[in-house]
């Protein structure tokens, strides 16, 4: 089997470069790093499948030497799609915790700003995430409590 | 018979289109979740009947032969498995719709519950009848995925915190998992696992090692076996009380399953048996003792949950058929089981308030009925003879004895230590929960007491109690009969595992059964 020496170095440094981020404590770093290897295991795949050939299966005739390995291929695009869901997912499990941990023990309480609302009493159907913020910074400031400390809180959160 | 096969999968993802569609209608959609899983279950229970009789059927996906297109495989195992899965997914489905019916509140089950939850169930049955290595990936992915939502449903601070330690492992667990198939892709130039079972052979013995035990670690993560155990007692218990139920009962048993296939059809070469007998026992001894330092009674069943699982493991290692027909029941046994202590858990919660044994008693006055539904499930875990948890048990150390090695005795006295140690921690639960009068709770001082854990996430106090509908105890009930049911029949269940453990004596069974045809 040859494989191609450019890939198999770069899969090693993304595994490398992904575990060393996956050991951050923040969250978004985490994901980072689960991207990173993530991509790394494609890549792996990708060498698996031998070198480099032909389109598979497009011209209808049965397999040759020169055409290139399909099934690999197929893993890996499944791989993607399940990486990519799965990291959505993380992404709206960091925006919640961040928001939690903007609000302290509030974050249970605090109810979804939308909370009352109808279709009558709304015009704009979503709002944007600056306006999330605007709404957090006002019940920080009306509360007494500030569950983040200057310079810790907000910037190793995110 | 080979139609029945598919629909297995199907019908749980257009369920769970359903339900989504009808996220408004709350009984409508109690309704097409039930209808579907218990149309699952009569399916499943028919296909196992039919594979019984006639041997496993085999259905080439899109008719695509074996090795080139995917197929699912469903055969005595598969099929034991997807039916008890079935069945626990419809008890707790109903007890979920008795108390989402009852609640209403965003701590309980919400609209996306009923999808997710049907989710769950087709990615559990793909990862059951998966005949090739990636199918099963995609179904762990599937079942993973819909329990990420599960656990976080609702979003609360302590779920968020507990879900993050789940996913993380989790993630980790499936890329490692990911890694070995390219890496036996590598060796074998194939997924699909009967002609894996063929190629593997002639590999070199140290690369057949390595392929067997970077499927092990994956498998191992899920299935909470120690050293990979720590993330589930943090993260199962805050789950709500039907959600905690199905992780316990059934997704740690995927695990096992994996693991049974791995060491029976892919790897029957590679000899792991000493290692895998040593990780039992840590598995065994360090859950146990786990255990007995938690005071809230969910992260207690959460020990109590990976220690157990060092029997199975134990038997997988023994590896005779005598083992693995044990081990086929115990697994039965242990999801039907936790999953119905679970529930029970949940409806003591309900009459106390809370499931810290330092703060709840007088249940057995307050709630007789729920105290036997308890009562049961708990010396049923505990091992007490004649119940179920008893024979399995005994079964198992039974085929130990006929092993004969020094560390296999070790193993059983573990085992039995264990399952006295199980006891204990029940019986004290019993003892402080529902014989202690509620008027003697607080100020209440007991040596018994003295070393227990809170939960890190209890914030202390009693949440208002809540009445318990019928068809929470229903459900509850149903199980609870269902465990009785397997002391009962225990008989021709056993034989049944028997039956199943015979089909992996000789790897071919399977691997004929995937390519009629071609054997040598």
């Amino acid at each position: 089997m040859t494989a191609s020496a450019t890939l198999i170095v770069l899969m090693a440094v993304l595994y490398a470069v992904g575990i060393t981020v996956m050991l951050e404590r923040s969250l978004t770093r985490v994901l980072i790093g689960f991207m990173l290897v993530g991509n790394a295991t494609n890549l792996l795949i990708l060498l698996v499948s031998g070198p480099s050939g032909t389109a598979p299966i497009v011209t209808g005739t049965s397999a040759d030497e020169a055409m290139a390995d399909p099934v690999p291929q197929v893993l890996m695009l499944t791989a993607i799609v399940i990486n990519f869901g799965i990291t959505a997912f993380v992404l709206a499990l960091i925006y919640r915790s961040w928001w939690l941990a903007q609000l302290g023990d509030q974050g249970d309480v605090v109810p979804d700003q939308h909370t009352g609302e109808t279709e009558a009493t709304t015009e704009a159907p979503f709002d944007a995430v600056d306006l999330d913020d605007a709404a957090l910074q006002k019940i920080l400031a009306d509360s007494d409590e500030h569950p983040y400390e200057p310079g810790r809180g907000l910037e190793e959160n995110r | 018979m080979s139609a029945l096969v598919p629909l297995l999968v199907l019908l749980p993802l257009l369920g769970a289109a359903g339900a989504l569609v009808l996220g408004a209608y709350r009984r409508a959609q109690v309704l097409v979740s039930t209808l579907t899983l218990t149309a699952v279950t009569v399916l499943s229970a028919i296909l196992l009947v039919h594979v019984d009789r006639h041997g496993p059927v085999v259905v080439d996906v899109g008719g695509w032969d074996a090795p080139f297109g995917i197929v699912l495989v469903a055969d005595r195992l598969a099929m034991i498995m997807v039916l008890i899965a079935a069945l626990m997914l419809l008890g707790v489905l109903l007890f979920a719709a008795g108390q989402g019916i009852a609640d209403g509140d965003r701590e309980t089950p919400v609209s996306i519950f009923h999808p997710t939850y049907l989710v769950l169930a087709a990615g559990l049955f793909v990862a059951f009848i998966a005949g090739d290595l990636f199918n099963l990936y995609v179904g762990f992915e599937m079942l993973l995925s819909a329990s990420y939502v599960l656990l976080t449903l609702a979003g609360t601070g302590a779920r968020i915190r507990a879900g993050v330690t789940y996913i993380i492992v989790s993630l980790t667990s499936s890329i490692i998992f990911l890694a070995s198939i390219a890496f036996i892709y590598a060796a074998t130039g194939t997924v699909t696992m009967a002609l894996i079972a063929e190629r593997v052979r002639d590999l070199p013995a140290d690369v057949q090692l390595i392929l067997c035990i970077s499927l092990l670690v994956a498998f191992c993560i899920k299935a909470a076996v120690f050293p990979m155990s720590f993330w589930l007692p943090d993260s199962y218990p805050t789950a709500p009380a039907p959600v905690t139920a199905v992780f316990a009962g059934l997704l740690t048993k995927v695990g096992v399953y994996a693991i049974i296939r791995t060491d029976t059809v892919m790897f029957t070469d590679v000899n792991i048996d000493i290692p895998l007998m040593v990780i039992a026992l840590l598995t065994l001894i360090i859950g146990i003792l786990g255990a007995l330092a938690q005071a809230d009674i969910k992260r207690l069943l959460s020990f109590t949950l990976v220690s157990h699982i060092g029997y199975m493991i134990f038997g997988i290692a023994i590896g005779s058929q005598a083992a693995l027909a044990a081990t086929i029941f115990y697994i039965v046994h242990h999801i039907i089981v936790q999953t119905t202590l679970f529930l029970a858990t949940g409806l003591v919660e309900r009459v106390g308030g809370t499931t810290s044994i330092n703060r709840v008693g007088g249940i057995l006055k307050a709630s007789p009925f729920v105290s036997v539904l308890f009562f049961l499930g708990a010396m049923n875990l505990g091992g007490i003879p004649p119940f179920s948890g008893f024979l399995g048990k005994f079964a198992l150390f039974d085929a130990g004895v006929t092993l004969g090695s020094p560390l296999s005795y070790l193993l059983i006295a573990a085992g039995a230590a264990t399952s006295l140690l199980t006891l204990y921690a029940l019986a004290r639960v019993w003892n402080m929960v529902f014989w202690r009068p509620r008027g003697d709770v607080e100020g209440y001082s007991s040596p018994l007491l003295d070393s227990l854990k809170e939960n890190p996430d209890d914030s202390g106090g009693t949440v208002r109690t809540k009445s318990v509908p019928r068809l929470m105890l229903a459900a509850t009930t149903g199980m609870v009969v269902l465990t009785v049911c397997l002391t009962v029949f225990a008989g021709p269940l056993f034989n049944l595992a028997s039956r199943t453990a015979a089909d992996f004596d000789s790897p071919t069974t399977y691997v004929d059964a995937v390519f009629p045809e071609a054997s040598p």
